[in-house]
């Protein structure tokens, strides 16, 4: 059997080393992919159809197995996020501390449901399940940065800094 | 490593303490940390040099009480300060050696008092980055005592005799489940640390990740030897990057110190672990999930028997316990069964870790010998439910578990008596719930979350939830009937029973446990189509338009 080698990079970005890097730190190996998955997240922000298909190919997984696993966990995305994210905890303790109320001033500020970007790419309105701040429900996260006891209008006044940015 | 060197190194550590006068110990975990810890730590610092005092400032993991955070404590007067913010930094300081700031002071004796550490006993006390700050305070004695002085069998029997359950929140004892690993046949076997804190609402694990990393890596090592296993796994949720992060620096301190490796401590004993990403989804949490998602597949369950304990990791014998539960093996092992069994209730030994959160004065973690009354833990550790208002019910377990009403809190919490009250153990999340929640809202809140987490391999799990949340979106919109009522109890029973996995069997027990004890919270929803708590719109009771004037 001839010996495999893995597909050329897609491109000569950079990033693609750092993809490759992961596979190759696990041989290659088919139980590398959901690091190699997290590896294309953390780069790129997003895991798009060329990523997806260079990821399986690498890896001699079939296709359909690598986009199983993509749409199977919550934490991989296949939608380029906004320039600045707005994720709200929607945790129990943040749940019982009003962090459904948050969402809805989100979304009626913003104009997206969850899990969507507004249209100039600025703002990403998310939600978690949880960040594991709990003692200081309802917690939102501003581009990963924590913030406790959060209150409508404290969330407005970021949006609104982020939406004229 | 041998343990002449550990203590060497223990003895280093204490020698350099022993220079400074005082220990300023800042509270770096995520709650103080979102509240400017890490400014603060820094002007401590820098007061502190300026001063001239010989100050140590230490960086350290979740001192408990985060609702007062960012926390400050100063040893070795073991002065507590609360809501510190930069600007109290040269106060501080500056009242070394005198009399305490009486302005950040705060009185929480009644909040320790009745807490017993164990798991959470170098919390607070130690830079979670220092593998010899670890090793100052016994740590690693265990796994080098262990190695030369103990049999794999000998490990075995004295968490067995200790008592010591799971405390991912089965609670099947764990000696028993290492024995049958260490039964198992073949040579290569894994050992794997489920940090999939899934629980929405808890974070007892995060913590101790975060707080004390070495302590669950010395457990996977005992654990490792006791049922000779050569490799580990810590799976870790993606939404915890410092875990991830202190983690992999605790293991890499580890293999330069020798005590992951090769020969560890001169004896044939090889073990090292490797860090895997989860990638959010709950139903990883149960093990044989777990174990797909560490061979980089969808995480669905598979049929028990076999167990992961026979046939797990790529078909190999894996032991598969919790953080909380390896953070429990190093003193069990320094100290003895014995002493571990004296702790807690007739069948649930040690202590425990909660997640206190919700409405109740002092949210955060509490560690409590099982056994202790939930008022206690509630009334007492958490100062009882703040700004005037009545208290509920608690819920335990998360989205597996129930909630429990004012009139059960009496009961001691332990495995088997939280089972009866109609909830569960779970991992330790415990949230607090006063009059202005819809008992009803919450049921359909957790339906809501074991739906979408599902992972819709099995029927009842996948088409059950989503049919449980529909009737109970009903009931919150205004538009439910008494025959939805008992369709919903008889789906909860077919669901418990039929599914395949432990996220399905216990998905309807937030409906039952709140139709057990707020029954007249879904009649008032059903029948006067009103919400007592307010919390649900009911806007299909009241149409704007009449239906006769439609049809």
């Amino acid at each position: 059997m001839p010996a495999f080698t893995p597909p050329p990079l897609p491109s000569d970005d950079k990033r693609w080393k750092i993809v490759n890097g992961t596979m190759r730190k696990n041989g290659f190996a088919r139980h590398a992919l959901i690091e190699t998955l997290h590896t294309v997240q953390s780069a790129f922000g997003y895991l798009d159809d060329d990523a997806i298909r260079f990821v399986a190919r690498s890896l001699r997984v079939p296709l359909s197995q690598a986009y199983g696993v993509v749409t199977f966990y919550h934490y991989f995305s296949l939608k380029p996020p906004g320039k600045h994210t707005m994720t709200v905890c929607a945790g129990t303790a943040c749940y019982i501390k009003g962090a459904d109320k948050l969402v809805a001033t989100a979304v009626k500020r913003l104009g997206i449901a969850q899990g969507q970007t507004t249209k100039d790419g600025q703002i990403s309105l998310m939600t978690a399940r949880c960040v594991g701040a709990c003692s200081r429900a309802p917690v939102v996260l501003c581009d990963g940065e924590v913030a406790g006891e959060v209150t409508d209008e404290q969330m407005l006044e970021q949006l609104e800094r982020w939406a004229v940015e | 490593m041998t343990i002449e060197e550990l203590e060497q190194i223990a003895k280093s550590v204490l020698q350099e303490n022993e220079k400074y006068d005082f220990e300023v110990n800042v509270c770096m975990d995520l709650a103080c940390a979102s509240q400017g810890s890490d400014k603060l730590r820094e002007a401590l610092a820098t007061a502190a040099e300026a001063s001239g005092k010989k100050v140590l400032v230490r960086r350290t993991g979740c001192m408990g009480p985060c609702s007062s955070g960012p926390l400050v404590r100063v040893d070795p007067e073991e002065t507590l300060y609360h809501h510190v913010n930069a600007d109290h930094a040269e106060a501080i300081v500056s009242s070394l050696g005198g009399a305490p700031v009486p302005t950040l002071q705060c009185d929480l004796n009644e909040h320790f008092d009745k807490q017993v550490r164990v798991v959470l006993e170098n919390a607070g006390h130690i830079d979670p980055e220092k593998i010899d700050d670890y090793i100052s305070r016994d740590g690693y004695k265990a796994l080098l005592t262990a190695l030369t002085e103990m049999t794999p069998n000998g490990v075995i029997h004295r968490i067995t005799e200790s008592g010591l359950r799971g405390r991912g929140g089965g609670g099947y004892p764990t000696g028993l489940k290492w024995g049958t690993v260490a039964k198992a046949g073949g040579d290569l076997k894994y050992v794997v640390c489920n940090g999939d804190e899934g629980d929405p609402g808890a974070f007892m694990d995060r913590s101790v990740m975060e707080g004390d990393p070495h302590r669950v890596i010395e457990g996977m090592a005992i654990a490792a030897y006791a049922v000779g296993a050569s490799k580990g796994y810590i799976y870790v949720r993606a939404e915890y990057p410092v875990a991830v992060a202190r983690l992999t620096t605790a293991l890499r301190d580890a293999r330069r110190r020798g005590l992951l490796g090769n020969g560890i401590c001169n004896t044939p004993f090889n073990f090292d672990v490797e860090i895997r990403l989860g990638a959010g989804a709950f139903v990883c949490g149960e093990e044989t999930a777990l174990i797909a998602s560490i061979e980089g597949r969808r995480g669905t369950p598979k049929p028990r028997p076999p167990y992961p304990a026979v046939s797990g990791l790529w078909g190999k014998p894996t032991l598969i316990n919790n953080v909380e539960t390896y953070a429990n093996i190093a003193p069990i092992v320094r100290n003895g069964g014995k002493w571990f069994a004296n702790m807690g209730s007739e069948r649930s030994k040690g202590t425990k870790v909660f997640a206190l959160t919700g409405k109740i004065t002092h949210t955060g973690l509490v560690e409590v010998p099982m056994g202790i009354k939930l008022h206690e833990i509630i009334d007492v550790i958490g100062g009882g439910v703040p700004g005037g208002h009545t208290f509920k019910a608690v819920q335990t377990g998360g989205p597996s578990g129930g909630c429990i009403p004012a009139e059960m809190l009496d009961v001691g919490v332990s495995y088997d008596a939280l089972v009866r009250l109609g909830s569960i153990m779970g991992s330790g999340g415990m949230i607090v719930m006063d009059d202005t929640s819809c008992m009803v809202n919450v049921a359909r809140f957790f339906v809501e979350f074991c739906m979408s987490e599902s992972c819709g391999k099995c029927i009842p799990c996948r088409a059950g939830t989503a049919q449980m949340f529909t009737l109970l979106s009903r009931f919150c919109s205004g538009t439910g009937t008494m025959e939805d009522l008992d369709l919903l109890v008889s789906l909860c029973e077919t669901i418990k029973e039929t599914s395949l996995c432990g996220l399905g069997m216990t998905a309807p027990n937030p409906v039952l446990s709140t139709l057990k004890y707020f029954r007249n919270e879904y009649i008032e929803h059903i029948v006067h189509k009103r919400c007592p708590a307010g919390v649900c719109s009911m806007e299909a009771a009241v149409p704007a338009v009449p239906v006769e004037v439609l049809a």
